[in-house]
């Protein structure tokens, strides 16, 4: 492995199967009654989120104080960013306290890629703008595996607002390097320029991206990053693209149906599939946890050439 | 490389540690074993076997993965971390005798290690430490209660213990440096 975690395309085959193994033997640590090991006894972590996050934030720091790290969050609408300091001001700054791990959510693309350049501490990318969600892929990976035995030859459909999802990006580059045949769909106006040239299958006709899927995987419509009107409205769009039960009966009838989080609800899933046998969405927040140890542990030994 | 047991000792040592196993805690009726990855476990499942063949009674069986515990982790900061294996421990342990199982008893070390990780699990009887070989060298106050065979070794010297379960045969031998 590497120093840092910033990007699926920093790890090999090999380091994802190592991850999600290790992180099968971390989900074991969660059902003890004691949840916790003394692993990272002595290292600190520091959590930078510059966006507001609850499942990833709270993930991170739960699989941190499993392994006993000390941890520390700083949430950037109470800290000296509000008074104008930069990011690499900020980076630096924390950097002199000596923590060992800096876990990084930030708008801007590119973001943990910065602070790799100028801290020794280990870069984790909690999400950097709209570009990458490692971790996040990493748990649907794992999800995924727990329910198919395996990600080759799986039929995954991923399906909504595919322009501005940093999770579609990394889970992209982690499906395709498995060897899995990855479908997206989506409006015209959020698919990505070139998108195929990462070995996807593009789809606007959403009954034939699901048509006999393994998997089908939700990307939330990210109102917050739109700068200009992409659809006609969300009626429209959830009746051209929202996920039904009707639309999920096209799929194998062994489906998982997944969802990064924060689902809209009515928007690009309709409530029952949400709260349907086939949803494993809570399972995968369960899983995030286990991963994101995995992830802690194994970055924490030495890396690759040091 | 000299062999030190074959397969014939290996047999008989376990099934005397087995019979001293039931003498000591009159019976099999709160025991359960644990064994430590990765030949720990092979071993308890035989002595398992062994205790169920005499008494007639199941023993739970379970496996430790002590490298979230390990002293030394984060010493060596250079190269990647060790893999750690799932732990499976599918009983309670409180109120048991368990019987902790090693192929190994070197630094004490390990056992150090699995002290700590079965605690986290429950508040046993007691814990009683069964190895296969004591090869001396403590580093730590840790003794076994049953051995298969006390084992003068030097420091430099290495004690290689082959499983038919995952070597495909069963024999310990000492390699000299």
């Amino acid at each position: 492995m590497k120093k840092d975690l910033l990007s699926i395309s920093d790890l090999t085959r090999d380091d994802i199967d190592l991850i999600l193994n290790t992180a099968e033997a971390m989900r074991e640590v969660g059902e003890r009654p004691i949840k916790k090991v003394p692993t990272l006894r002595g290292k600190t972590v520091v959590n930078l989120f510059y966006e507001p996050s609850t499942r990833t934030r709270t993930s991170f720091e739960i699989a941190e104080k499993r392994l006993s790290a000390d941890t520390l969050n700083i949430a950037v609408a109470s800290s000296s960013v509000l008074k104008g300091e930069t990011l690499v001001d900020t980076a630096l700054n924390i950097e002199a306290m000596a923590p060992d791990m800096i876990v990084l959510r930030h708008a801007s693309s590119g973001a943990g890629h910065l602070l790799s350049r100028i801290c020794r501490s280990r870069i984790i990318n909690a999400g950097d703008g709209m570009h990458e969600h490692p971790t996040q892929a990493l748990l649907d990976a794992f999800t995924i595996k727990q329910h198919k035995k395996r990600l080759d030859r799986l039929k995954i459909a991923i399906v909504g607002d595919l322009l501005h999802s940093r999770v579609l990006r990394s889970n992209v580059l982690l499906l395709t390097m498995m060897g899995a045949d990855v479908w997206v769909c989506g409006p015209a106006t959020l698919i990505p320029a070139r998108i195929d040239q990462f070995g996807v299958t593009v789809s606007t006709r959403v009954d034939e991206a699901v048509a006999n899927a393994d998997v089908i995987m939700m990307l939330r419509i990210q109102h917050e990053r739109m700068q200009s009107a992409f659809f006609p409205s969300i009626r429209e769009y959830f009746n051209t693209f929202g996920m039904t039960t009707e639309r999920v009966a096209r799929a194998k009838s062994d489906v998982i149906i997944m969802h990064p989080g924060p689902m809209n609800r009515g928007v690009e899933i309709a409530s029952e599939v949400a709260d349907g046998a086939y949803s494993v969405i809570l399972e995968q927040v369960a899983n995030g946890v286990a991963v994101r140890m995995a992830v802690l542990y194994l970055l924490a030994g030495g890396a690759d050439g040091d | 490389m000299p062999v030190v047991m074959d397969a014939d000792r290996m047999g008989r040592s376990l099934a005397r540690i087995a019979h001293e196993i039931l003498e000591r805690n009159r019976g099999s009726e709160d025991i359960a074993l644990v064994g430590i990855r990765t030949r720990g476990v092979p071993i308890a499942r035989r002595l398992a076997t062994q205790l169920r063949d005499i008494n007639k009674h199941e023993v739970p069986t379970g496996a430790l993965d002590i490298t979230l515990y390990r002293d030394d982790l984060m010493r060596h900061a250079v190269g990647p971390q060790p893999v750690i294996k799932r732990t499976e421990i599918p009983f309670s342990i409180d109120d048991k005798h368990i019987l902790l199982v090693d192929d190994v008893l070197y630094t004490g070390r390990t056992i150090r290690a699995a002290l700590d990780a079965l605690i986290d699990f429950g508040r046993p009887k007691t814990i009683q430490l069964v190895v296969l070989v004591d090869r001396g060298h403590r580093e730590l106050p840790i003794k076994a209660d049953y051995v298969g065979k006390n084992l003068p070794t030097s420091l430099s010297q290495s004690v290689q213990v082959h499983l038919l379960e995952i070597d495909g045969r069963d024999e310990v031998e000492i390699q000299e440096p």
